[in-house]
């Protein structure tokens, strides 16, 4: 039987891959490359630079705070700090972080397909991420940025600062992922390997499926919303300001029917990459695959009706409050199926201590709490005492932090010897994940303390009693940065003397493992065909039903 | 089973030895439906961007119902907010029928539909460019610039914001129409269109119709108000 594979490599035919990161050499190669594989590097790059930028702004912020009153910088400094932290963080890293770099080089491996559906579409996205930065950088140079990341109006269409160049940054941004989510949506329908059934897709694959879905669907919402800040801020239009007759509440409508969903387009995915880690790991079939496949589903949709949940003190009505408070707490039942089964999943398993099972451990401690605090805040009550306070800051620190960011640094170790080739070191890895864990419980548990007593957040000083903990915060904060630092080496030490990696370290079952490591230019030499679902680990047939085929 | 046959790929498959045929799809077929989805897709959020939009109407709507009503009696003129809709109209006709032309490979009908197609787009700008002046030069212009004289109730700097908005970004929507029409027509006329390759026709009409849909709901919420 002629396999596609054997009919469409053209010139490679029968002779040797060579791997996508040689195939084709020099900068013009990578700039005009339509291969996901390095659209994902592009982006990998990009989003590192960019977590560099917004977390040297984080660490100013962290030491600005050391002391109440001035320690580097004046109050207007802070202001822009924070939003520069904030926005940067939001739109140029967490959004694009695990869909456009780690999802765009492994969905196509894992659905053993060629490339996404569109792959020229998938260099535009990346364009529009470039432009949609730029203008970002334009905002710190044309005089910054002191709205925070939501851009509330009426303070942001009225300060004099460049709100404009930012939010259409922002806009473009938007645009970047409606296509790399319409790319997705489409990959995911059309370009599956044959024999796989939507039941035997990785569940990181039904993670992006379902934020994608959020991508194309809440999106241009804000797109709209961001454009018609940009008019009133030219012409004076009264649409959210009410000094022209507007309505401040109809901005906060708008902006979190986009921003709440767009949380979970900065978790799912993450919570894809766990179900991975998780399973290839532990040498275990995932416990609940259905329940954990349609639960990112059902996050997506219940994330679409909470949005009035930012709302609570801004005038709403009593009864939508509570609707939205109850919707709230439904959200956190798919979120827990999935904590259960991953921790059903290490049950009896044969856990092995890698690096990437180490960032396991430490997103399920910090993911817990940090989506546990979520119900303190979704309770209509507590939410009046805990808004706008360090308790928030510490509650989503602890799931987009805590959550995505460490599930990002997981499957970027896990799949660095798939993207690269090469092995790293394990102690390094490991030793960056223990002093992640404990710089980053340092740095934020204490601010569930603060905001409790009653901090309010992104004040520039504070009161003497907050002091011992602000300054604990800010220590843990260095030890945060040194964790990070340790990985950063590890990678650059393995890029520089690693040992070669085998096509499959880890025994993972999945498609993306099933070809040389770094894949080569079109993937797979022959078209891959899926016989069994994705974590049917040979050592479980053995000891389940013999000799099982 | 030809469709299944067609699923697992094939290097006879029907359109497979096509110039357009990219090479990471299986099957001319899958590079089809693939692109109808994600045009479908592209659809969704253009409906959802707009949706903005109409959320504002129905809040300014609400707030001020004697501006709307006032304005649009006033200032806007029915019979060219008519004449557009059935241009526009008459123009999804001509798209279905240059896409008919394109399945069946007849190029000089492709050809045709679709410049008549692009003549109604443009004769849609050149009404909208005479209402657009007439409301420059009275000054029914939006927020700081509004500077009519006429006595209209409540909101009237904050209603034309609303129809500049709104029909402004359907203008954008019409005109990056015309663009892609015209590059259509260039490729019709080239005889790239036939039985097993016509999706560009096919996915620019899906958008024209979505365009021609959207001025179907303009056209009455702000000309037809009672
Ligand atoms: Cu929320």
């Amino acid at each position: 039987m002629a396999s596609i594979a054997e009919t469409h490599t053209g010139p490679h035919d029968g002779g040797h891959h060579e791997s996508y990161l040689t195939a084709k050499r020099g900068i013009a190669s990578w700039l005009t490359t339509v291969d996901h594989k390095r659209i994902g590097v592009m982006y990998l790059a990009s989003i590192l630079f960019f977590f560099f930028v917004g977390g040297v702004a984080a660490l100013l912020v962290r030491t600005e705070l050391l002391n109440p009153g001035k320690d580097l910088v004046e109050h207007a400094v802070y202001n822009q700090l924070f939003t520069l932290h904030g926005a940067i963080m939001v739109f140029l890293f967490i959004v694009p972080s695990i869909p456009a770099s780690l999802g765009n080089i492994v969905l196509p491996l894992m659905l053993g397909a060629k490339d996404v559906a569109f792959p020229k579409m998938n260099l535009a996205s990346y364009y529009f991420y470039v432009v949609g930065a730029i203008l970002f950088i334009l905002t710190i140079v044309l005089g910054g940025l002191d709205t925070g990341w939501t851009f509330y109006a009426p303070y942001s269409t009225t300060t004099s600062t460049s709100v404009i160049s930012a939010t259409f940054g922002a806009f473009v941004l938007g645009f970047s992922s409606i296509f790399t989510g319409i790319n997705f949506l489409v990959t995911i329908h059309k370009m599956r390997a044959p024999g796989m059934t939507w039941d035997r897709m990785p569940l990181m694959v039904w993670a992006l499926y379902a934020t994608s879905l959020i991508q194309v669907l809440a999106t241009p919402v804000i797109a709209i919303t961001l454009l018609l800040l940009i008019c009133e801020r030219t012409f004076g239009i009264g649409i959210f300001d009410p000094a022209l007759g507007g309505d401040p509440v109809l901005f906060q409508h708008f902006f979190w029917f986009y921003s709440h969903p767009v949380v979970y387009v900065m978790i799912l995915p993450g919570f894809g990459v766990i179900s991975e880690l998780v399973t290839v790991h532990s040498r275990k079939g995932i416990f609940g695959y259905m329940a954990i496949a349609i639960s990112s589903v059902a996050i997506a949709f219940i994330g679409f009706l909470v949005w009035g949940h930012h709302m609570f003190v801004a005038g709403e009505s009593s009864l939508a409050a509570t609707v939205f408070s109850f919707l709230t707490f439904a959200v956190a039942v798919p979120t827990a199926i999935k904590v259960f089964s991953w921790i059903a999943t290490m049950y009896g398993g044969s856990i092995r201590y890698t690096t990437p099972m180490y960032y396991v451990f430490v997103f399920l401690f910090l993911f817990s709490i940090g989506g546990l605090t979520g119900l303190f805040l979704g309770a209509l009550a507590v939410d009046v005492q805990m808004h706008d306070t360090y308790f928030v800051v510490a509650h989503f620190h602890y799931v987009m932090m805590g959550g995505t960011f460490i599930a990002f640094l997981g499957g970027l170790f896990h799949w660095w010897p798939k993207f690269t080739g090469k092995m790293y070191d394990e102690r390094l890895g490991k030793l960056s994940a223990v002093l992640v864990f404990i710089g980053f419980n340092v740095t934020f548990f204490t601010q569930f303390v603060l905001g409790s007593r009653g901090m309010p957040r992104r004040y520039y000083t504070y009161q003497p009693q907050f002091h011992t903990l602000h300054e604990i915060s800010t220590i843990g904060s260095y030890i945060l940065t040194a964790g990070l630092l340790v990985a950063l080496v590890t990678f650059i030490k393995s890029l520089k003397s690693g040992e070669k990696a085998t096509a499959n370290p880890w025994n993972g079952m999945t498609l993306e493992w099933h070809t040389e490591s770094p894949p080569i230019e079109h993937n797979f030499a022959e078209q891959p065909i899926c016989r069994r679902g994705p974590y049917d680990f040979p050592e479980i047939d053995e000891s389940a039903a013999g000799a099982r085929h | 089973m030809s469709d299944s046959h067609a699923a697992h790929g094939h290097a006879d498959a029907p359109g497979n030895n096509s110039p357009f045929f990219q090479h990471h799809f299986v099957t001319m077929t899958q590079q089809a439906s693939a692109a109808k989805l994600g045009m479908w897709l592209f659809l969704v959020q253009e409906v959802l961007f707009f949706s903005g939009l109409f959320m504002f109407y129905i809040i300014f709507r609400y707030l001020h119902p004697d501006t709307m009503l006032w304005a649009s009696e006033h200032l806007l003129d029915k019979t060219m907010g008519g004449i557009n809709t059935v241009v526009l109209l008459f123009s999804s006709v001509t798209m279905a029928l240059a896409v008919r032309a394109g399945q069946v490979g007849n190029k000089q009908h492709q050809v045709t539909y679709l410049a008549i197609t692009i003549v109604c787009a443009c004769i849609f700008l050149c009404v909208k460019y005479v209402e657009y002046s007439h409301k420059f030069h009275m000054g029914a212009l939006p927020g700081h610039f509004y500077s009519y004289a006429g006595n209209i109730p409540g909101e009237p700097q904050t209603f034309f914001a609303l129809y500049f908005c709104l029909t402004g970004l359907h203008g954008i929507h019409v005109i990056a129409g015309i663009i892609a029409l015209l590059w259509l027509m260039k490729r019709s006329a080239r005889g790239d269109f036939g039985p097993t390759y016509y999706a560009p026709l096919e996915l620019t009409g899906l958008y024209w119709h979505l365009v021609d849909l959207v001025w179907i709901f303009l056209f009455p919420l702000l000309y037809l108000i009672h």
